[in-house]
């Protein structure tokens, strides 16, 4: 038997080269040189590589565009519209995350070396997860992203409660893990093949006689994407995880595993099982009303502020779901539309989160909001634009992310569900309005000033400037998905 | 046609003002006067648009300075402005309440952040009533929801933190049903014509629905707008957020929120479902006529002034209502005359109310007494708005509610006749009021206290005016209303209601 290497189309996985580059680079540089390496050095280089995956992005879109989809590696990566905005978000996450985490490490005095290449790292997995067109490769990239993340999750080493929310991250993410890939052993079992496309292929050829493997594979592989984008009722970890990681790291993870982890589910439903959605659109609509409610519903009652917009964020995940279970060209795009807005603006508000948390990164009660827009009217009035634009304000991208998927559910004769969605929402923008009403409380105008050094100050700059810019002229982002999902491989 | 720069102009200049208020903010009385002069630009615009107003452009309708341009197409998202006989109307009585408020119930604590939010809210109820297209619509009908809730929960009184939580939670739960039904109704259009998602006013209204899809989508309408209206039984987050809202929230809310709820299902759900009018019909009059009398009821029993007028608006809207549901002509034109002849009337009563509460500090009906001897102006102009209100013939109030009752008598007698005794109890409980408030004899402080003072007088001026004008003269206002209620009248007429 003759051994060929399949061909490798290297503008497809341009993006994770770029990205293992820099984090090898900084992996040598420190091995060889450890003293040379300043923070400043490793945030450079981070921000040049994520900046290379933006404008690799562009050179892809052009030759998708004018060459159409395709895919490489023996069909294992695929290059689409969508893996291209996937990435090119997973990039521009990064570059505002490293921004945030360069202050942050010169305040807590961390050297960023080890910082910067688990973040290279575990965006490179990232996406990987959004280029894969097969379960195994899925597999891998989700091991790279999370590996790199219970490190980071952990970084804190003087906070005890760093290294077990890493513990319990790590434990939850194991196991996650563990069904994920038994559910794609028994998808394989069912269908004889790992390859999305092929899987697709054939169920639309084939009727299975008897659907319990694949029905069950279907269901573990679903287990395990909940588990990732901590859906309800998977969510668990999600408030410790989000509350115990360092700040700059928990905005980073919010933003960068929602991205690669909802890139492959939309590519396994509805690339692969589109043809089983009577199947996995019933569960779909309990897991959405589930993760909905608990969003809301438990992020009423939080006293910390990370916790607060952990449960937040698990309510975003909740409307992410909603696209999915369209399981239509509309509903992909409209979950790629929402992460295109959101991962800016979770960013900047987890920089606030960050600035706020002081140098030791523990003060992080909601209390301690108070008044913030009154001691700091432009960083107190960004933060409230964040959260309005996070809880759906008209004119803001929050907004017109929660209509794309509302608006895909309807499409698809999910009108119950958008309604029962949209009281979720009310209960969530509630919550929101409260914490920015307390922004502008009085009685508390004596806590110490919040230096912002210049990097954040970016960051959040551009998470409240696109929301709003984008917001208004909502047309270049709403066609850039859409367009991305037109380009979606077959 | 004339320019659609007049439209967003009314847009536009708000944000200007608000974008003003940055470098004024340290100049004594600066966010005051950028507030005023802002929103007196924004009445001068309006009345420009009022009179240039043109019902007779052919093929539009009677929409006129129309435009539409695409900002997301796959969303559907479009600016699109038009203004008819009806929204016109909300246009002009949007811009005066928010002078008027402005002048008369200015807020000292944090002047600047107050006239932000107040031009910010001006912005988007003219963005609301200037849409011509449902989406963008909605747009603003839900931002209008964001000042409100600072207003009343920063500005308010001692319980506003519960006002503020049960104003937001209510309308954003109806706001739901209203974006679903939207949602649905461009979606059975684009399934049915193809093309690009659209949700203009236009294209919609052409979309053929079965009966049974028309009555749901009348009832997520209808919800959400009787909840903003509000209609019994969707009401009861109205008394305490009136009350306590700062007394320019109290107007806002009432004169201009409340009218949202009541054009929109005139403009909306019946302008766009107009089959499913003749199945809901009977509901909906039963539950204004209730609302008449139950918002009555409780007006007479209120303990205080505020929540009297909640009340008595609550009876109101009810007229409203149940001109709009009719389909008879005359008592749809009769229910947007009352929107308008409503609208000042309670932004006057809570003006009045605010110089109460300013002088005495209590706005309790017990604390009140005798105050006609040491303020008779105070007295008179409550006396004049009290009586519009009533439907005192030769006051505004009168030609609405007759036109609203002539209509209604001609197509739903019974309901005619319960509604009647409605403006029956609406004398009783404002002259009890008006007995408890000013006659007697005064003690304590309210011996002392002074007469409106000649500024006051000014501001409240220019709805007196209104007052007596539109009761002698409401002509101006019915010759633009009439053609664009023909225009919804048409298309009801099929069910078998008399025109």
């Amino acid at each position: 038997m003759k051994l060929v290497a399949p061909s490798i189309h290297y503008l497809a996985i341009a993006p994770e080269l770029a990205l293992l580059g820099g984090a090898l680079l900084l992996l040598f540089a420190s091995a060889l040189r450890p003293s040379r390496i300043s923070n400043l050095q490793a945030t450079v280089v981070t921000a040049a590589s994520s900046i290379a995956v933006v404008v690799i992005a562009f050179f892809q879109w052009s030759d998708v565009a004018s060459h159409g989809a395709r895919t490489t590696i023996d069909h294992a990566i695929a290059l689409d519209g969508f893996s291209i905005v996937a990435s090119a978000i997973v990039g521009v996450g990064l570059l505002l995350s490293t921004l945030v985490a360069h202050d942050w490490a010169k305040r807590a005095n961390v050297r960023n070396g080890e910082f910067s290449i688990l973040a290279l790292a575990a965006s490179s997995g990232a996406v990987i997860m959004a280029q894969a067109n097969d379960l195994v490769v899925i597999f891998i990239a989700l091991e790279i992203l999370s590996i790199g993340l219970y490190v980071l999750v952990a970084f804190d080493r003087h906070r005890a409660a760093s290294s077990e929310a890493a513990l319990k991250y790590f434990l939850m993410g194991g196991f996650a893990s563990a069904v994920f890939i038994y559910g794609a052993a028994l998808v394989y079992g069912a269908t004889g093949t790992t390859n999305l496309s092929s899987i697709s292929y054939f169920l639309g050829k084939n009727e299975l006689l008897r659907p319990g493997l694949l029905i069950a594979g279907g269901a573990l592989l679903l287990v395990g994407f909940s588990f990732k984008v901590a859906a309800a009722p998977f969510h668990s970890w999600a408030p410790d995880v989000y509350q115990g990681a360092p700040s700059p790291v928990t905005g980073f993870m919010a933003s960068i595993v929602k991205v690669g982890a909802f890139a492959a589910f939309v590519r396994v439903l509805i690339s692969a099982l589109g043809t089983q959605q009577d199947t996995w659109r019933p569960i779909f609509w309990v897991l959405i009303v589930l993760t909905t409610f608990v969003g809301a519903g438990l992020a009423l009652v939080q006293r910390d502020a990370k916790r607060l917009l952990a449960y937040s964020s698990i309510n975003h995940a909740g409307f992410m779901l909603l696209g999915l279970w369209a399981g239509t060209v509309r509903g992909a795009a409209a979950t790629l539309y929402y992460l295109i807005t959101y991962a800016p603006l979770v960013i900047a508000t987890f920089a606030i989160v960050t600035l706020m948390g002081g140098p030791n990164d523990t003060s992080h009660a909601v209390e301690s909001y108070r008044g913030l827009a009154r001691r700091q009217p432009w960083l107190g009035g960004a933060f409230a634009i964040l959260l309005l634009a996070q809880a759906g304000a008209p004119f803001t991208t929050g907004f017109f992310a929660k209509f794309s998927v509302l608006s895909a559910a309807v499409d698809a004769g999910g009108a119950p569900i958008a309604i029962i969605a949209m009281v979720a929402a009310s209960i969530a923008f509630f919550f929101y309005l409260r914490w920015t009403l307390s922004l502008y409380a009085e009685d508390a105008l004596d806590a110490p000033r919040i230096v912002v050094p210049w990097p954040t100050a970016l960051v959040i700059a551009f998470g409240v400037v696109t929301t709003i810019v984008f917001g208004i002229w909502v047309g270049p982002f709403a066609d850039l998905a859409h367009k991305a999902t037109l380009l979606f491989l077959p | 046609m004339h320019s659609s720069l007049w439209l967003t102009a009314l847009l536009v200049v708000p944000l200007l003002g608000m974008a003003l208020l940055i470098p004024f903010r340290k100049v004594t009385k600066g966010a005051y006067i950028v507030g005023v002069a802002t929103a007196a630009v924004e009445l001068a615009i309006s009345l420009v648009v009022l009179f240039l107003y043109n019902s007779g452009i052919k093929g539009a309708g009677t929409f006129d300075f129309a435009y539409r341009l695409i900002v997301a197409a796959p969303f559907g998202l479009a600016y699109d402005v038009a203004v008819s006989g009806i929204s016109i109307v909300m246009i002009v009585l949007t811009a005066i309440v928010v002078v008027v408020a402005l002048l008369g119930a200015r807020e000292t604590k944090h002047e600047v952040a107050f006239v932000c939010w107040m031009l910010f809210l001006l912005m988007a109820t003219m963005g609301a009533f200037v849409s011509h297209d449902l989406l963008e619509f909605f747009l603003f009908f839900e931002l209008t929801l964001v000042p409100s809730y600072f207003l009343i929960a920063q500005w308010g009184g001692p319980e506003r933190a519960r006002a503020a939580l049960k104003f937001f939670i209510y309308t954003f739960f109806g706001s739901g049903f209203l974006l679903v039904g939207i949602l649905y109704l461009g979606f059975a259009h684009l399934h049915q014509a193809g093309g690009d998602l659209n949700f203009s006013y236009g294209i919609l209204s052409g979309t053929s629905l079965s009966h049974g899809t028309e009555v749901w989508l009348f009832i997520a309408f209808a919800i959400s707008f009787a909840i903003k209206s509000p209609i019994f039984p969707f009401h009861t987050w109205s008394p305490i957020a009136y009350a306590e809202a700062p007394t320019s929230g109290s107007m806002v809310l009432s004169a201009l929120l409340a009218k949202l709820g009541t054009y929109g299902l005139l403009v909306f759900a019946v302008g766009l479902f107009p089959l499913a009018l003749h199945t809901i019909q009977p509901y909906v009059l039963t539950l204004a006529v209730i609302g008449i009398l139950y918002g009555s009821a409780l007006a007479a029993v209120s303990k205080d002034m505020k929540r009297l007028v909640a009340y008595s608006s609550l009876a109101q809207v009810g007229f409203i209502t149940l001109g709009t549901v009719t389909g008879s002509k005359l008592a749809m034109v009769g229910a947007v005359l009352l929107m308008f002849n409503h609208g000042v009337i309670t932004a006057a009563f809570f003006l009045i109310i605010g110089y109460i509460e300013k002088r005495r500090g209590s706005y309790l009906l017990a604390d009140l007494k005798g105050l006609q001897g040491p303020a008779p102006v105070l007295a008179a102009l409550f006396t004049v708005v009290m009586l519009a209100s009533i439907g005192l013939p030769g006051l505004s109030g009168f030609i609405s509610e007759f036109l609203i009752l002539l209509g209604t008598f001609g197509t739903h007698q019974w309901w005619g006749i319960v509604a009647t005794t409605g403006v029956l109890f609406s004398a009783l409980y404002l002259l009890w009021a008006y007995q408890q408030v000013f006659q007697g004899k005064a003690e304590g402080p309210n011996a002392t206290i002074k007469d409106v003072s000649g500024r006051e007088r000014l501001i409240i001026l220019p709805l007196i005016m209104l007052i007596v004008g539109l009761g002698v003269f409401p002509q101006p206002l019915l010759n633009r209303i009439t053609p664009s209620v023909q225009q919804i009248v048409v298309h009801v007429a099929p069910t078998g209601v008399s025109k």
